[in-house]
């Protein structure tokens, strides 16, 4: 780990001025990623931003059923908090379904969504990457791959986003919320993360030098009735291998509104749009809860050793809608 | 001058008494010290660098830059460092392993293989110093793929015979109603004890010496003295806590370029290994391919056991991990042979872990015998019952106790083995369907040399010295229980003081052998002290101390098969749509000899079949085959249970006193992990109806083994 | 103003503040340890991985070696060492002593401080990954043995000394909610 300055932010224009245009210079939140990173050598700041501190600590309402999380709100806080639990059970299911009690205190809301993959080429700078050092290869194409994706991946990078709550947000199309030398600005979290190509370094749509400030959850009465399920390696402290974000509306035995997101299958969390289309105005059945995987999963292209998360995904999301259908049926 | 008392006539009766352990306050408030916890004036700090190419040699280490970098104080590598004497056979009958000896040429044989060590004022310092040099190779190909078809395998010995053979394997499989003939693999598992291995070093007049974390101070100092070509009487080893070691903390390359740096520098030299380096530089268990084939009559009754069992190792050190011992003990057949072999790769030496061959060993072992009770149509335990052999099966020799029947019977009852329907598949509950396995356990019990010194002291207390070490196993309070009897006074008026070679010889923590060896040794002390003390004499200041050493008791012991034994139950849950895999309640039950301290000796059980529970569903290191190191080799990318992935689990035992040890021991570090994989493999066969024999039993496992549509 | 790669800083541990010039690169837990001969608090893996280094940060729970010591200033840092009063252990000590909810001892510092957090956390109401119900009109869920295990993962044991220690940890949940009662009444 090199030597850094280290400067803590006043207010928000404060942080982004600080860091200003220097490439060499990162904002540091909870730390729980970033200071792991500069252990590992992945990471070299010269300059890290303390953005902790910065009045963006608040859960508020946002618009007519929303909310809007502040950006160093921490993972623990976002869970804990009454009306996320009672809008958007799934979020405060994801956010607890992730790492550990410690560090969910530390990691923030806009940390959480920057996080790196933990893919093991990616994190080791003994190992060509092409995400940490362009051009050097990915070698998880023909190597360890059991945990890569499975969609949406390119021969460049097969990594996977690690983030849970990221795929619950994704699900209740959440906006994210910075501010960049040019001022404020907005990014539907749909459009937040870059497609991989072959450019697996470049992640988000984020200006250079932007602070995420926060995320806004815009109204969803679907989310109400709504669901987190991970499957990971152990049963707890373990990043997923599959996960599935859904909500459901059931109205007379029909699916009046879905939402499904997928983690621990591509760079990004995976809006099931797809599935979801299939399924709105369709029964409320297991058989089309499958049918409707499976047109979502028909894009998957599994390398030899990670197929079995096809099936994993598929069986998750008929067995999550099922449970939530259930529920609308009692 | 004080009066001298020891106790009435009859025995305290602390062994066997449930104590929490004498050392616990200081655990549970954080003022017990760790080795990389021990203040040094001056100290200064190493960082090892280590090797990024797999196998070739190095051309050359940039130091220039570094040296000239913040508090950098020197740096050590092949071109400059003292050199070793690497051509003796240790305490423990082998020879050093070369990772250990470090710095002494320019191979490299395998990745993260030690090539420097930077050492400057503060571990920021160093680390970024060590992260900076520049060390550039002549890159040769490599070759690390493991697996049982290759032709350069071949019998080694290690331990134990290579071969054991009897009757006609080919002529008894054939003859026979049913036969199991399948391969089971196990894969590279890691010690991952929680504190990482750490030793400051210091010559101070003229005596070096170091503070380390180890699992035996008489081992670790006798290994520096032969490598240093030092007077035994010049080096001391300290080590009073020990976070962990199951079988990795021996001689390493943090204390040897701890004592290189403190040597040349003459100031104190502290080297810690990062979580990362540990996963390359202080061994682990090495892959088994095992292939079993089992034959037996109608009725159950083997007429053939043949298991072949293959690790590998490095190419600088041979290292057996004897998984086809475990028949030897376990089962006897008409037809009998087992074989241990080993391959050579490009890879860090594998070394021993938490029993080493009973392990692996046992999970093939008792897998096998549950596929043949099923073929059968037996009770996997009668089987087993039906298969108790009389006399060693390969020795020949009678068994010192063999009471794993016992162990199943009363498992059995407690667990409700009686009410289980053997058919696979038929359970649910929600999404699991459930199943329960058994397995059974054994591991050696043995006993090394060692001394000891007890001192009554003028105030009526006294004071026990062994260089023995508690690295969790709660030796410093079965001894002082041991102690107590031994002297007949209550455990307050003992103080056990461990972890010192200048106590004198002593064996190690492991082999399940520690407690048992320093209990003799302090009960032969204790006892004759105790009749030295005159009723009503007198003690002088410096008090009376009396000195054992049991080389010679040792070597007395009849032959005989000498183990503890266990049965093992565990329920599991499998989602087989989702791959996961749940234990939800484990039993074991134990012949492990007379049990010390009940509290901590479950502890230690429980932990052992803990570690059986994550080793069935967890635990994999991954070798990449492009660069030959880890796939994510650090706790994150390596698995061992949580919390969340442990139940209940209970452990018990029957008696079982061990007719030829002074107090009864057997040794119980080891054999709660023996078995314990089998039970849950089993389960989840019972649960499913489909055979994992290639741990861990990860969910990609289970659903691809499946292949489920709901 | 010009880049410095070190800063003096105060940092208030168990109750006492210490102030000391650092590295910026100093993590919380190697001021603890190698500056401030605060050597309960363990480093296991030094990257998150395995809940040794766990402190009390502003009374929450924190892994404290991905927590630079730089940023831990005008925060209450509660370590292993701070949590007894005087000689009187805390309630989880004493249930870790008693119910043998360690071997080695490594992790157990660290096993403390975070079932001193799950306790507190419990108490004010926060659901975990196990809680069948997260919505709060369902209530907070009862401490349960699976409760208790989810909550403590993020504490890493080679040992295996997890039966113990939710043993522990229940018992000392227990007693603090009596005395709790007790204490209301």
């Amino acid at each position: 780990m090199r030597e850094f300055d280290y400067r803590r932010a006043d207010d928000v224009s404060g942080a982004v001025a600080l860091l200003g245009a220097d490439p060499d210079a990162r904002y540091l939140g909870g730390g729980t990623n970033l200071v792991d990173l500069m252990k590992t050598g992945v990471e070299r700041p010269a300059r890290l931003v303390d953005v902790r501190t910065l009045p963006l600590d608040r859960i508020e309402p946002a618009g007519d059923g929303g909310l809007r999380v502040g950006a160093t709100v921490t993972n623990s806080d976002l869970a804990a908090h009454p009306g996320i639990r009672h809008r958007y059970p799934a979020l405060t299911q994801a956010v607890l379904a992730g790492a550990s009690g410690q560090l969910r205190n530390m990691a923030t809301v806009g940390g959480n969504l920057l996080q790196r993959t933990r893919c093991g080429y990616f994190t080791d700078v003994t190992k060509p990457c092409n995400k940490r050092a362009p051009g050097s290869g990915c070698p998880a194409v023909q190597g360890e791959h059991h945990n890569h994706a499975v969609l949406g991946a390119s021969e460049h990078c097969v990594a996977v986003h690690p983030s849970d709550m990221g795929v619950a947000l994704t699900a209740f199309d959440a906006v994210v919320s910075y501010e960049s030398a040019d001022g404020p600005g907005e990014l539907p979290l749909a459009d937040f993360y870059l497609p991989v190509g072959d450019t697996p370094h470049r992640e988000t749509a984020l200006p250079p030098g932007a602070l995420i400030t926060g995320v806004t959850l815009p109204p969803a009465p679907v989310a109400a009735r709504s669901r987190y399920r991970k499957v990971r390696e152990r049963a707890s402290y373990a990043f997923a291998i599959g996960s599935v974000a859904a909500a459901l509306d059931v109205s007379g035995g029909v699916v009046r509104d879905v939402r499904l997101a997928f983690g621990a299958v591509a760079s990004r969390p995976w809006r099931a749009g797809i599935a979801e289309r299939v399924l709105t105005g369709a029964p409320a059945t297991a058989e089309y809860f499958a049918a409707a995987a499976d047109a979502e999963l028909a894009a998957a292209r599994p390398l030899p050793d990670n197929g079995y998360k096809v099936t994993l995904m598929r069986n998750l999301v008929v067995a999550v809608l099922s449970e939530l259908a259930e529920e609308a049926a009692r | 001058m004080t009066t001298a008392t020891t106790g009435a006539a009859t025995p305290t009766g602390a062994v066997g008494t449930a104590h929490t352990r004498v050392e616990g306050r200081d655990k549970v408030t954080g003022a017990a010290r760790y080795a990389g916890e021990i203040p040094f004036a001056g100290l200064a700090h190493g960082w090892l660098v280590l090797s990024t190419v797999a196998r070739g040699r190095v051309l050359s280490v940039g130091t220039g830059p570094v040296l000239g970098m913040p508090g950098v104080l020197t740096v050590l590598h092949h071109g400059n460092a003292p050199r070793l004497t690497t051509d003796y056979v240790g305490m423990l009958g082998v020879p050093p392993d070369p990772t250990a000896a470090v710095f002494q040429n320019d191979r490299v044989p395998h990745a993260g293989w030690p090539v420097a060590l930077v050492v400057a004022e503060t571990p920021e310092q160093a680390r970024e110093a060590a992260e900076a040099l520049v060390v550039t190779y002549e890159q040769e190909p490599h070759d690390i793929a493991f697996s049982g078809t290759r032709p350069d395998t071949y019998p080694a010995d290690g331990h134990m015979p290579a071969l054991t053979e009897k009757g006609d394997v080919e002529a008894e499989l054939a003859a026979s109603a049913h036969v199991v003939d399948e391969e089971y693999t196990t894969p590279e598992e890691h010690h991952g004890m929680m504190e990482p291995h750490a030793a400051s070093a210091r010559w101070d007049g003229g005596r070096l010496e170091v503070v380390d974390s180890n699992q035996g101070t008489t081992w670790v100092a006798d290994e520096i003295v032969r490598m240093f070509s030092l007077d035994a009487s010049a080096v001391r080893v300290r080590s009073e806590h020990v976070g962990g070691g199951f079988g990795s903390k021996g001689l390493r390359a943090h204390q040897v370029s701890a004592v290189m740096a403190a040597t040349v520098l003459q100031r104190p030299v502290r080297v810690v290994l990062t979580r990362r380096q540990m996963f390359s530089l202080t061994g682990y268990r090495s892959p088994t391919t095992q292939r079993i084939r089992l034959g037996a009559d109608p009725g159950g009754r083997l007429r053939a056991l043949d298991h072949r069992s293959l690790n590998q190792t490095s190419t600088v050190w041979e290292f057996v991990e004897p998984g086809a011992g475990v028949a030897r003990i376990m089962y006897d057949a008409d037809a009998h042979r087992t074989e241990n072999r080993v391959v050579r790769l490009d890879v860090p030496s594998p070394t021993w872990m938490r029993a080493p061959g009973e392990a692996p060993g046992s999970f093939a072992v008792e897998a096998a015998l549950d596929e043949l009770a099923e073929k059968c149509g037996i009770d996997p335990i009668e089987l087993r019952l039906r298969n108790e052999p009389e006399r060693g099966p390969v020795s020949g020799l009678p068994f010192a106790g063999r009471n794993l029947a016992a162990c199943f019977r009363e498992g059995a009852r407690r667990f409700g083995w009686a009410d289980r329907d053997p058919r696979p598949g038929v359970r649910r509950e929600g999404r699991w369907l459930l199943g329960t396995g058994t397995a059974a356990a054994s591991f050696p019990a043995g006993a090394l040399p060692s001394t000891a010194a007890v001192t009554a002291e003028p105030d009526g207390t006294f004071t026990v010295r062994i260089a023995a070490a508690d690295i969790g196993t709660g030796a410093r309070t079965a001894l002082t229980l041991v102690a107590a009897d031994a002297l007949r006074v209550p455990t307050e008026r003992v103080r056990v003081r461990i972890g010192d070679s200048d106590f004198g010889p002593a064996g190690i923590a492991g082999g399940s052998m520690g407690t048992r060896s320093w209990a003799w040794a302090v009960t032969a002390a204790a006892g004759e002290l105790r009749e030295r003390l005159v009723p009503g004499g007198t003690v002088p200041p410096e008090g009376i101390t009396v000195r054992s050493d049991t080389t010679a008791a040792l070597g007395a012991l009849t032959q005989r098969e000498r183990h503890s034994y266990g049965a093992q139950f565990a329920e599991a849950a499998v989602d087989v749509t989702t791959g996961e895999v749940r234990v939800r309640r484990m039993l074991g039950i134990f012949a492990a000899g007379r049990i010390v301290n009940p509290l901590t000796a479950r502890s230690q059980l429980v932990g052992g079949m803990t570690w059986g529970i994550s080793m069935a569903l967890h635990e994999e290191a991954v070798r990449d085959g492009a660069s030959g190191g880890l796939y994510g080799g650090d706790l994150a990318g390596y698995h061992v249970a949580s919390h969340a992935d442990v139940p209940a689990i209970e452990a018990d035992w029957v008696d079982d006193p061990d007719p030829d040890d002074p107090v009864g021991i057997k040794g119980i570090g080891e054999v709660g992990i023996v078995g314990a994989a089998a039970a849950v493999a089993n389960a989840v066969w019972h649960a499913t109806g489909v055979r994992h024999r290639s741990l861990p039993i990860r969910p990609d496992r289970v659903l691809r083994a499946g292949e489920p549509r709901v | 103003m010009a880049p410095s790669t070190s800063s003096t800083v105060t940092l208030d541990i168990n109750g006492e503040k210490h102030t000391l010039s650092v590295d910026h690169r100093t993590t919380l837990l190697d001021a603890l340890r190698e500056r401030l001969d605060l050597t309960g608090t363990k480093k296991g893996c030094d990257q998150g991985q395995c809940g040794a280094c766990t402190v009390l940060v502003d009374g929450r729970r924190t892994v404290s070696c991905l927590q630079l010591a730089v940023a831990s200033q005008e925060r209450e840092i509660t370590t292993v060492e701070g949590v007894a009063e005087g000689e009187r252990l805390h309630p989880v000590q004493q249930a870790f002593l008693d119910l043998d909810g360690f071997q080695c001892g490594y992790c157990t510092p660290g096993q403390i401080c975070s079932a001193i957090a799950v306790i507190e956390e419990h108490a004010a109401g926060w659901p975990s990954a196990v809680t069948e119900d997260v919505r709060p009109e369902a209530g907070p869920p009862p401490l349960t043995p699976e409760e208790i295990r989810e909550r403590m993962s993020g504490n890493l044991c080679r040992c295996g000394a997890y039966v113990q220690i939710v043993q522990a940890v229940a018992r000392a949940a227990a007693e603090t909610r009596t005395g709790t009662e007790g204490a209301a009444a």
